[in-house]
């Protein structure tokens, strides 16, 4: 006997935390305003108001998760979790009506914690790292609306709430990025962030006009709701009613936007230079959070790509493209950097093509898990690098110069970056492995090979640089900044130590979390370890629980089977006339073996890594030292990859220089030739004319008319000269009073 | 109906503005005053707009909103050309129109 599905949606749990889930955004953005105005005259420079509102919102996206659980306990096993909605009327136009409002399913919630929980250990951290700055409560309040800006995106029940988060991230993030501004560096590095995340937000415009125009009439008949709402274009996509082109070119406009934001190949190239900004915006912004603004764009609005890309339906398609090549592209760069941080930068945009190949390749849980576990191991590798230049090698980022051997003196660091950088590689039981290997693991368990592939190639560079970035820090002997002792140096400089409290606690906090947050979701201990999966993932079984406008009988969910998977994007059977939110994707049985292959990878890249920089670095072997200098083969390689792929170049010299080159010259000529040409002749033809004109017209007629009219003129100028005195609120005056003169005649004309 | 009070205020801004350009000396403040003008006629537009139920008011003001900026611009360059002449920007000095 079914049940009925309206039944089953009012039986799910809510509660206080989940219904306000948006002040979760609301109290940052409160915070932001009262920094900007009261910050300075406030004893801790505004920083006390970033870190409490942080951390309020932390303590309600905790109660949001942990409603969230009980509400998906709640439910049947089978049941589809329905968000938690909540809309207000934003504005009214013409007929037109614009809501604003929360949706939080599990992506929301898990999002959600993560960003409030990194801005809060950030904001912490920073209390430190910038003691003194000189614009310390300006950088305290861009974080904390880039936080506010981030939350409402990931709560947003619209697409254009989430176009403004979306929009608010990239002001912040110019604005960290250029912090120092009077560096000319860092104001250029900001701008190229901004301008290059720009090209993909157009994207993003683009793409919700083709998805409001395309959808709204059906979402509103169906569903009562706008065609801006995410659930509606959810469901609008996996209808079945949508033209395939309209649908194809709106996924393709959307995932610029996320090629953009989340730095995915061509448009990477703004992320490693943003790390000119200070390192816990670097940690914030450009690792753990703003980053993966565009994997959870495409994760929301997934049925839009799985319709529109034909995921899963063919063997490989634009996302897993882009994906697998940011993956291996970016992971090279990460080899030839010297500055930690671009190791970083690099490594970040290699971990987001994995996201990005994991949603491509249906693996939708895989990727979203990455974004989780990500956050905290990228988070706590960039604050690392923040605690090394901060109290060991003299504000310098650069490995080879200034660091090395710094494992005795910042014990902590050292602890909490080889907990990160294990995590990162993916060595059992660290939480990159749970996560990285799942991705790798679906993408082959669906049927792309070619990127299981890829994504383990990735998985051995990833080691390796990672170890090679490791070996230079802190192995070796101390070089540079880092040497300096104590007693060598006058008042000011320091030898390397443990940097305090206040930077040392986000780390381990951060750590902790980088070897822990993995069995969140540890599949190869089985079913009942897979607790993300069960809560995260939105179920799709097909549900009536929107009312239909045309009041239409509530739907009954079809038997689930497993044997019916696949018959329809929504899992089972299609269903009448019922909607459904998500599509329904498998998961890949976990095997030893394949995780075992992984993990052999994962160690030689590390072994082969480790004993190269070994004998490069330290022994300085004869063989391996300016090798790329001898060798022709690797020579081109090295160019290649130190120039970054000539990919700046093509952008500033080919692209802006033809445009500001040939084609200016090409416009010029043109100008010169064909339009003065034609002018020229025009005038030759015009000037014989007007020599007739002036001796038979000119002279005789009309000067005779215009002496006796400047006569008349001059008399009557002479008349009214006192008018004239210059002042310009006069003129104002004379023109309101003769406006109130003449509306009065207008009035009484009218009356 | 709520369409009197929009036209009221916006009649009391339009007076605050023209009170500005007429009696301050500040070009500045007299183009700020100008502004103020600007705005009291989008606020009736607008409020005409959502009487009728149509767009069109609305849009206009959209324009009004865009060319105000531009006016602006312009504005605040010449103030600017005038300060770095005179070191004033004091519009009673500005009387070379005299007759």
């Amino acid at each position: 006997m079914p049940i009925a599905a309206a039944e089953v949606a009012q039986s799910l749990s809510t509660g206080w935390f989940l219904d306000h889930a948006w002040l979760v955004p609301l109290i940052p953005a409160i915070a932001f305003a009262l920094i900007i105005l009261f910050g300075k005259r406030l004893p801790m420079k505004g920083s006390e108001v970033g870190i409490i509102s942080m951390a309020a919102s932390l303590v309600i996206s905790i109660g949001a998760a942990y409603q969230w659980i009980q509400r998906v306990h709640s439910g049947g096993k089978d049941t589809f979790i329905e968000p938690v909605v909540h809309t207000w009327s934003w504005w009214q136009s013409a007929g037109h009506s614009f809501t604003i409002g929360q949706s939080v399913d599990g992506l929301s919630v898990i999002v959600l914690l993560v960003v409030a929980f990194i801005s809060t250990l950030v904001q912490i951290y920073s209390v430190e790292y910038l003691r003194g700055d000189r614009r310390y409560t300006h950088f305290f309040a861009a974080l904390t609306l880039f936080s506010a800006g981030m939350l409402a995106m990931v709560v947003a029940e619209d697409m254009l709430f989430l176009l403004l988060g979306w929009e608010i991230m990239g002001l912040c993030s110019f604005i960290l990025i250029g912090h120092w501004w009077e560096e000319d560096t860092n104001s250029r590095a900001a701008l190229k962030a901004f301008l290059t995340v720009r090209i993909g937000d157009v994207g993003l415009l683009v793409g919700i006009a083709i998805l409001y125009f395309s959808a709204n009439e059906w979402t509103t008949k169906n569903l009562g709701v706008s065609g801006f709402s995410i659930r509606g274009i959810s469901a609008w996509a996996l209808s079945g009613e949508p033209n395939s082109t309209v649908i194809f070119l709106a996924a393709i406009a959307l995932f610029v936007a996320a090629i953009g934001k989340s730095g995915q190949f061509p448009l990477h190239t703004w992320l490693p230079d943003a790390m000119a900004g200070p390192t816990p915006v670097s940690s914030l912004l450009h690792s753990s959070t703003m980053v993966v603004a565009g994997v959870f764009l495409v994760a929301r609005l997934y049925p839009v790509f799985f319709t529109g890309f034909d995921i899963l339906g063919t063997g490989s398609n634009f996302i897993t493209v882009i994906g697998g090549i940011t993956i291996v592209i970016a992971a090279a760069l990460a080899f030839v950097q010297n500055d930690i941080k671009r190791v970083l930068a690099y490594s970040t945009v290699s971990q987001l093509g994995y996201m990005m190949l994991g949603l491509g390749a249906g693996a939708w849980m895989p990727a979203v898990f990455h974004i989780f576990t990500h956050a905290f191991f990228k988070a706590c590798l960039f604050l690392c690098a923040g605690s090394i230049s901060h109290s060991a090698s003299h504000h310098s980022f650069d490995m080879k110069r200034d660091m090395g051997g710094l494992r005795k003196y910042m014990p902590i660091t050292f602890a909490t970056w080889i907990i990160s950088t294990l995590a990162l590689s993916g060595v059992f039981p660290f939480s990159g492995f749970f996560s990285k290997d799942e991705i790798i693991d679906n993408v082959g368990h669906n049927g792309y090979n070619t990127f299981m592939v890829i994504g383990l190639i990735g998985a051995f560079m990833t080691a390796a640089y990672m170890t090679r970035a490791t070996y230079l820090t802190f192995f070796g002997s101390p070089r540079g900044n880092s040497a300096v002792a104590h007693s060598e140096h006058d008042a000011g400089a320091h030898s390397p130590h443990e940097s305090n409290w206040l930077i040392t606690v986000p780390l381990i906090l951060l750590a902790v979390l980088a070897l822990g947050s993995g069995f969140l979701n540890a599949t190869p201990f089985g079913e009942k370890w897979e607790r993300l999966n069960e809560w995260v993932d939105p179920r799709p079984v097909e549900s009536a629980s929107l009312e239909s406008v045309e009041g239409a009988a509530p739907i009954v969910p079809a038997a689930s089977t497993e044997e019916a998977h696949g018959e329809s994007v929504c899992g089972t059977a299609t269903p009448e006339n019922g909607v459904c939110f998500a599509p329904q994707l498998q998961h890949a049985p976990f095997k030893w073996s394949k995780a075992g292959l992984s993990l052999a990878i994962v160690l030689a890249g590390i072994l082969l890594s480790w004993s190269a920089s070994a004998a490069l670095y330290t022994r300085k072997d004869r063989r391996l030292v300016g090798l790329t200098q001898r060798n022709p083969v690797l020579r081109v390689g090295y160019n290649v990859l130190a120039n970054k792929y000539y990919l700046d170049a093509l952008y500033e010299n080919v692209i802006v220089r033809s445009i500001a080159g040939p084609i200016a010259k090409g416009a010029y000529w043109f100008n010169q030739k064909v339009l003065d040409g034609v002018l020229h002749s025009f005038v030759f033809a015009s000037r014989g004319v007007a020599n007739w004109v002036y001796r038979n017209i000119d002279q005789k007629v009309v000067d005779g008319a215009v002496n006796s009219t400047g006569n008349v003129t001059r008399s009557a100028g002479g008349a009214l000269q006192p008018v004239q005195s210059g002042k310009v609120s006069q003129y104002g005056a004379l023109l309101f009073s003769a406006a109130a003169v003449a509306a009065l005649v207008l009035v009484i004309v009218n009356t | 109906m709520l369409v009197n009070q929009f036209l009221f205020l916006a009649a009391v801004i339009f007076c605050i503005g023209v009170y500005g350009v007429v009696a301050r000396r500040n070009a500045v403040l007299v183009l700020m005053s100008i502004e103020l003008i600007l705005n009291s006629v989008n606020l009736n537009l607008i409020a005409f707009s959502l009487r009728n139920g149509s767009v069109d008011g609305q849009t206009f003001a959209l324009y009004v909103i865009a060319i105000a900026a531009a006016e602006v611009g312009v504005g605040l360059g010449l103030v600017l050309l005038v300060y770095r002449n005179r070191r004033s920007i004091s519009l009673d000095d500005l009387s070379e129109m005299k007759g």
